[in-house]
């Protein structure tokens, strides 16, 4: 894992913390059958913060973030997201959804629409937006993410890492309140790395409230405000990236980072 | 060397020589047949054991095919021709059969001066369906395509134009619950109630209503009774109904098959394995036979209408385990993204899943669909006169006793050239899809 690439000064003008709770998740508790990957998870998001989750594979770092947008259901403690609780409740989970933004490992573009397609499909269909209105959003992101000229290819002909870019703009043109990335990077060859970063930094800077499970440590300490380390199911520590980074508390935290920093 | 100009040095070409063909042991036929067919002593062996095999069913059907007599007007007067032209007993075809009878093949015993309603909507067919094979064509098409089979029927029966009014208007009704009750109802609710509310009205009420209009408006064409109906006309309404509604229902049970809901996913579990597992002529008898037992007595329920349910149900059956084989394979990621847009189900099936599933399915789905349009030809058995069925009574008649292989074979042809055709058209649609979506 490299302590990577983010070679620029970082605007932070816009990143401010405010205090209004984003997502507050208090004892919650996640079984598969008799296997307990989440452990009394307690954690308070804020608005306009941006965390890093970490933690060695199979520690449940996935399962908690789809644990936010409900792709995987809790069974003890709550999970609120922008003021609604998820429970058992069906009638607003799409509602939830359609305001936290989620990029997966895997981009999971739909192969059989265009980019443009891919990126209007939402707001036509759930937002109710006119098709023209939404076309221009779309644009509007795919600029962004610096892939317009893409726009009428299918996913299948663009590289993996135009391909997250565009699953990051197929988010973003929902207008969500939060972003949630799982790995965004981890499927890329390194050069693509850093152009997807490059974006999530951008994000950052705009004052996006973003959970990120990442390996790249240089991402975490250039934008991230906080940094979650995960262990067998449990959140084990969390500090600001220097601390976390320079002075970690927790044994494990410490053989894991000496582990992936390769000191 | 860059800087070596051509015109300096005296042995460098400054024009070029014309291109050469290849050798002629290097190109062409004969390199392919080089190749492909003699390419070694195996086989040189195959090939020419092949060519053999060929050669004599070629030589044994051919001039039996081409020396055939097409002007007799029964089997003795054919053999009379025949034995004059090529010598007693010679064995050559008979197609005077097909000749004589081939409007009789065609449309059974429907009466000859209306021979054009059929045709008429075998074109009308051809062009609705149009914008649902290609979808170049304008969008706005579709909705004539959804009208054309409530004017097919009316040309087909014929009888007064408000039953097949009143029929629409049972769709229209159900369209008009799905849109009213899916807010209160959500949306399998309504779904249920837009069946069943359809159901209702066409048992109860659809009749009364035609019969009320036609009291007040007689707009009419002659009718033409179910039985009279024959031949390739019938396979082909028969055929043709049961693939265009197998599809949507196969569909529903498939996503049925699927769904986390007990109730609805061990229905349509139950459903098909019993459909499934009996054979497509016990459900004919049964549809023939049994359903006489359950109707209440006196009521009219049309032979080929029931026909048509049964071959529908049998082949929604296979179609759902198709798709559900298409659905299955779709990675697990296609689902979680649309779920994460905040797409709901029923939006992410029609717009993500279902799209690219179908693609999947395209052979098989064609697959069953030529076996059901074949599988048409055990309604003979219930006493319809499809093909098979008028050549027994073909023969039947003093004129035509004796002769198979004639009628069989112009059968065959016909059924072929029906199959042949959808097969090349699901090729077609998956080279082009593959072509989109690389
Ligand atoms: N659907 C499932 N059924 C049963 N066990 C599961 C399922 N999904 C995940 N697990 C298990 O839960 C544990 C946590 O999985 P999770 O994917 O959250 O780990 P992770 O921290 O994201 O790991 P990685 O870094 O490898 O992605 C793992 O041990 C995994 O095997
Ligand atoms: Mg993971």
């Amino acid at each position: 894992m490299s302590e990577l690439a983010i070679d620029r000064e970082i605007d932070r003008s816009h990143m401010s913390v405010s205090d209004e709770v984003a997502i507050q998740i208090s004892k919650m508790n996640k079984w598969y059958g008799t296997f307990h990957v989440l452990r009394d998870i307690d954690l308070t998001v804020y608005r306009g913060e941006r965390i890093v989750i970490a933690g060695p594979s199979g520690s449940g770092k996935s399962t908690l973030i789809r644990c936010i947008n409900r792709l995987e259901e809790h069974q003890s403690g709550s999970i609120v997201v922008d003021g609604t609780e998820l429970g058992s409740d069906l009638k607003n989970i799409d509602k939830i959804r359609s305001e936290v933004g989620m990029v997966f490992q895997h981009f999971n573009l739909f192969p059989h629409l265009t980019i443009l397609e891919n990126c209007t499909l939402a707001p036509i269909w759930v937002r109710k937006t006119p098709k023209k209105e939404a076309e221009a959003t779309a644009m509007h992101f795919l600029e962004k993410v610096k892939i317009p000229e893409q726009a009428h290819k299918y996913p299948g002909q663009l590289s993996g890492g135009q391909q997250q870019r565009v699953a990051i703009a197929r988010s973003l043109c929902m207008k969500p309140r939060i972003m949630l990335f799982d790995e965004p990077t981890s499927a890329l060859d390194p050069e693509m790395i850093k152009e997807v970063l490059d974006t999530m930094v951008e994000l950052a800077e705009e004052g996006m409230t973003m959970l990120c499970v990442t390996h790249e440590m240089g991402f975490a300490q250039a934008v991230a405000n906080r940094v979650i380390f995960m262990d067998a199911g449990q959140i084990v520590e969390q500090n600001e990236p220097k601390e976390f980074f320079n002075n970690p508390q927790n044994e494990r935290t410490k053989l894991f980072l000496s582990q992936i920093l390769g000191h | 060397m860059s800087d070596t100009h051509a015109q300096t040095v005296a042995y460098v070409r400054t024009t070029m020589l014309p291109p050469q063909d290849p050798p002629r042991a290097e190109a062409g036929a004969i390199k392919w047949l080089r190749e492909n067919m003699f390419s070694s002593w195996l086989n040189v062996i195959l090939t020419l054991l092949s060519l053999y095999l060929i050669w004599s069913v070629l030589a044994l059907i051919l001039p039996w095919a081409a020396r055939g007599i097409w002007d007799a007007a029964s089997l003795t007067e054919c053999r009379a021709i025949r034995d004059q032209l090529y010598g007693e007993g010679s064995d050559v075809a008979c197609w005077a059969v097909i000749s004589d009878r081939w409007q009789q093949l065609l449309f059974g015993f429907y009466p000859q001066d209306l021979y054009w309603r059929p045709v008429l909507s075998l074109v009308l067919f051809l062009v609705a369906v149009l914008p649902v094979l290609f979808t170049e064509m304008p969008r706005k098409l579709l909705i004539l395509t959804g009208l054309a089979p409530f004017v097919i029927f009316w040309l087909l029966w014929g009888g007064s134009i408000w039953s097949a009014v009143s029929i629409l208007l049972g769709f229209a009704l159900g369209w008009a619950v799905l849109k009213y009750t899916s807010e209160p109802l959500g949306a399998l609710g309504s779904m249920i109630l837009a069946v069943v509310v359809p159901l209702l009205y066409w048992f109860l009420l659809a009749g009364t209503v035609a019969g009320a209009l036609h009291a007040v408006l007689p707009i009419g064409i002659q009718e033409v009774q179910s039985k009279q109906f024959g031949g390739f006309m019938l396979s082909i309404i028969i055929g043709l109904a049961g693939i265009i509604l197998s599809l949507p229902l196969g569909i529903l049970l498939a996503l049925g098959r699927q769904s986390d809901l007990f109730f609805i996913n061990k229905v349509s579990v139950g459903f098909i394995e019993i459909i499934r597992g009996v054979p497509l002529i016990v459900w004919l008898f049964t549809a023939s036979l049994l359903l006489n037992y359950f109707l209440p007595p006196g009521t009219n329920f049309d032979l080929m209408l029931r026909v048509i349910i049964m071959v529908t149900l049998f082949s929604s059956a296979y179609i759902a385990e198709v798709v559900r084989g298409g659905l299955a394979a779709l990675p697990k990621g296609q689902y979680e993204a649309a779920d994460a847009l905040g797409l709901d189900y029923w939006k992410s099936m029609r717009l993500i899943i279902l799209p690219q599933a179908l693609k999947i399915s395209i052979p098989g789905i064609v697959n069953t669909f030529i076996g059901l349009f074949k599988d048409t030809t055990l309604v003979v058995f219930i006493g319809l006169l499809d093909p098979i069925g008028l050549s027994n009574s073909i023969r039947a008649s003093t004129d035509w006793n004796g002769v198979y292989w004639e009628l069989f074979i112009f059968i065959g042809l016909m059924f072929f050239i029906f199959c042949f055709t959808m097969g090349r058209y699901s090729l077609f649609l998956e080279k082009k899809l593959r072509r989109e979506h690389r």
